[in-house]
């Protein structure tokens, strides 16, 4: 499964570990480069929360209104409802791509009109469904202005160094994700002068790690990227694209993908195809949410939490 | 007389039967520009058809997809959303690799041979 191998000095993990989908999410830290679970949201929420908390949503296409779920604009509306309601104000939040199912105008329209009732910065990466209108221009028009090539960027936030990539443009045939060589060498740039105990949070659409080769849920250089990341004690990767809670964690890595707000997808291999997973009506909502990411700073502590709509 | 007359009623069923999936057969397979979209696979996935002919894919999945050439030798389809189709039309004879630009471990190939007398015009 795992294809990074860091042999400096931490002992090589290999933890493939499904979120369980009862309770109402699962909290854990990295502390000094080191991943610990320490329970379920309830717990999370009773501990001191001080430090940066953002937030993480993903996937909501909206204009999706195959089976799987008719209305992926009002799961997305429950979703930022969800946000809103959290009894700590998140600094800001990240968005990890396919905010539209067709890069429509009137799709980014929506999905706008909804994400900003959370009055929250937003954070956005492209999914590679907001690159299918036919210039692929509406994407970088409206969230990537200020942004590198096809729009990837980096900030700071409480000492936590943010990355956001682009790995959903100019795929390549029988190719998984891809970051290309212009994206590579600005990453590369972009890290080399920083202090090893900058904790880096890394975040891209489809996963920076390989889930399941053969539904290409990987990306082709993630290698290569991570490969710039290794002097650094915690580095965190955010991922969105397969539509359900999945975490690894390799060596100072922590890997972690989203929830969708708008359909659920299987587990890999367990269906014929990746596509939109119809579930009975009452389980919809126990599949689809957001994720909330809290640091601490004197702990050197980042914790996720999974929480899903309902449930 | 009546074990035959039910032995042929027998045969005339089952010669009936044959040439009823012979004539289903016959209807899925005539058209050889034709490839459907189903659970993220082209089907099938390589067509051989003569220079001149429209390939026509249709996407029977619940989610998007899109048809690129693996090295741009024909113009990208735009998003296909369910039962969407794209048509292009090959006149140069040769091997044409395509995959789904938003899931490219979807991969097809067309074949386009040349008609007879065309080599020249090609």
């Amino acid at each position: 499964m795992s294809e990074f191998d860091y042999r400096n000095g931490i002992s090589r993990r290999k933890v493939l570990e499904c979120m369980t989908w009862c309770g109402t999410g699962v909290l854990w830290t990295i502390s000094g480069g080191v991943p610990h679970s320490l329970g379920i949201m309830g717990e999370a929420q009773a501990a001191d929360t001080r430090g940066l908390t953002f937030l993480q949503i993903s996937d909501s296409h909206v204009g999706f209104d195959k089976p799987a779920n008719p209305n992926a604009l009002g799961t997305l509306e429950e979703a930022i409802k969800k946000v809103n309601a959290l009894p700590q104000k998140p600094a800001f939040m990240i968005h990890t791509g396919d905010i539209t199912h067709l890069s429509k105008e009137k799709e980014f329209d929506d999905a706008d009109h909804i994400i900003s009732q959370s009055r929250l910065d937003v954070h956005y990466v492209p999914g590679e469904h907001d690159f299918v209108d036919t210039d692929r221009k509406i994407y970088q028009d409206r969230y990537g202005r200020a942004a590198k090539g096809h729009g990837w960027y980096s900030f700071d936030a409480n000492g936590v160094h943010f990355i956001g990539l682009v790995n959903t443009f100019d795929l390549k045939a029988g190719g998984l994700g891809n970051l290309g060589t212009e994206q590579l060498e600005w990453l590369e740039h972009d890290v080399k002068g920083r202090s090893a105990s900058t904790p880096i949070v890394l975040f891209a659409h489809v996963p920076l790690w390989t889930v399941y080769q053969d539904w290409g849920w990987g990306t082709d250089d993630s290698a290569q990227a991570l490969s710039y990341l290794k002097k650094f004690g915690s580095v965190t990767v955010l991922n969105g694209h397969i539509h359900q809670v999945m975490q690894k964690v390799e060596g100072n890595v922590t890997f972690h993908t989203a929830r969708s707000t708008a359909f659920p997808q299987p587990a890999p291999g367990t269906a014929p195809s990746p596509g939109p997973m119809k579930v009975p009506e009452d389980q919809l909502r126990k599949m689809l949410g957001i994720a909330n990411v809290n640091f601490k700073q004197n702990e050197q502590r980042l914790a996720i939490v999974d929480s899903p709509l309902q449930g | 007389m009546l074990r035959p007359l039910i032995a042929s009623s027998v045969l005339g069923a089952v010669v009936g039967s044959v040439l009823a999936a012979g004539v289903l057969f016959a209807r899925a397979e005539a058209t050889p520009g034709t490839v459907f979209i189903d659970n993220f696979i082209f089907n099938p996935k390589a067509v051989t058809v003569k220079a001149g002919t429209t390939v026509t894919w249709t996407n029977r999945d619940d989610i998007v997809h899109g048809i690129a050439s693996s090295n741009n030798a024909f113009k990208k389809s735009p998003a296909m959303d369910t039962d969407d189709s794209y048509s292009f039309t090959f006149t140069t004879p040769g091997t044409y690799q395509y995959f789904c630009y938003l899931h490219p471990q979807m991969v097809g190939s067309v074949v386009v041979e040349a008609t007879t007398g065309s080599i020249a015009t090609q």
